[in-house]
């Protein structure tokens, strides 16, 4: 069954999209590409993806993010060269986690203790706010 | 490897650290790609027959809205094949086909009455803690078969 799955880099990773890209081209596996700003698409049967994307994380273990996509790339269903411009309909989701992928991989990086963090504040209970009224009114 | 259900439903972190830990993650982007890759498609260009609404009453009633049982029609069924389930709790931004909010509350309250185990998290807005977030979900996940 044919896969398509996004490569995403953080943007502190060293490695780059065109990286990804040359290392794809210069495997032994038959798999479509397609470089983007963010990563690279991949689309090709699911055994030799899987063997690739193995071969693909290694470049960058802690930086690299793989993300299955429903459309083969390239797709006029969403493909922005054929609708006339703008962000496809998933990206918006992949730019907003982009932001949060150096802590990501920094987290995934470091095998150092774990840090204690405070709990955040809670809403108050709502039989403390029927007390508080209580006090108040009486 | 158990299969793990992850909300949101179109995350690509929460995929990748399920998947980087041997496990099975459970994503919209697969539901639709099995829809629209098919080798007939009945009802292009995106392939949505009849039978997908008949699958999203299965989730919801007839008298809510479309949207809502349109998208069940791709999420119910991966809640009813999950044994585990990530669930990011104000994400703030969701989009495209996990932007609907009625859904996500539908999605949760599924997920959270089918009985797995569930892992509650946020999303981390500093580096101690990314540190927490990466950790508990190896911890979550190392738990499971």
């Amino acid at each position: 069954m044919l896969v398509t799955k996004y490569v995403i880099t953080s943007s502190e990773s060293n490695i780059l999209p065109s990286d990804i890209a040359m290392k794809i081209y210069g495997s032994k596996y038959e798999v479509t590409v397609k470089e983007t700003c963010f990563g690279v698409v991949i689309n090709g049967e699911e055994d030799v993806i899987n063997e690739l994307i193995k071969e693909i994380r290694a470049l960058d273990p802690a930086g690299i993010f793989i993300k299955d996509r429903g459309f083969p790339p390239g797709d006029p269903r969403r493909c922005r060269g054929r609708r006339g411009g703008g962000a496809r309909p998933g990206f918006y989701m992949i730019e907003s986690e982009s932001k949060m992928l150096p802590m990501i991989s920094r987290a995934l990086a470091s095998e150092g203790e774990v840090p204690a963090i405070p709990e955040k504040k809670k809403p108050l209970a709502i039989k403390r706010l029927e007390e508080i009224i209580k006090e108040g009114l009486s | 490897m158990a299969k793990v259900i992850v909300y949101p439903p179109t995350s690509m972190i929460l995929s990748d650290l399920v998947e980087r830990m041997g496990h099975k993650a459970l994503v919209v982007p697969q539901a639709v790609g099995k829809l629209v890759t098919a080798n007939e498609i009945d009802s292009p260009p995106l392939n949505v027959t009849p039978e997908e609404p008949k699958k999203g009453l299965r989730y919801a009633a007839v008298d809510v809205p479309s949207g809502v049982r349109g998208r069940m029609a791709l999420i119910g069924p991966i809640i009813e094949e999950a044994e585990a389930a990530i669930i990011v709790e104000d994400p703030g931004w969701l989009t495209g086909c996990a932007g609907c909010s009625r859904t996500n509350e539908l999605v949760r309250l599924l997920i959270r009455t089918k009985g797995v185990p569930v892992l509650d998290l946020s999303y981390p807005t500093n580096d101690p803690e990314a540190v927490v977030f990466v950790q508990k979900i190896k911890d979550f996940l190392g738990g499971l078969k």
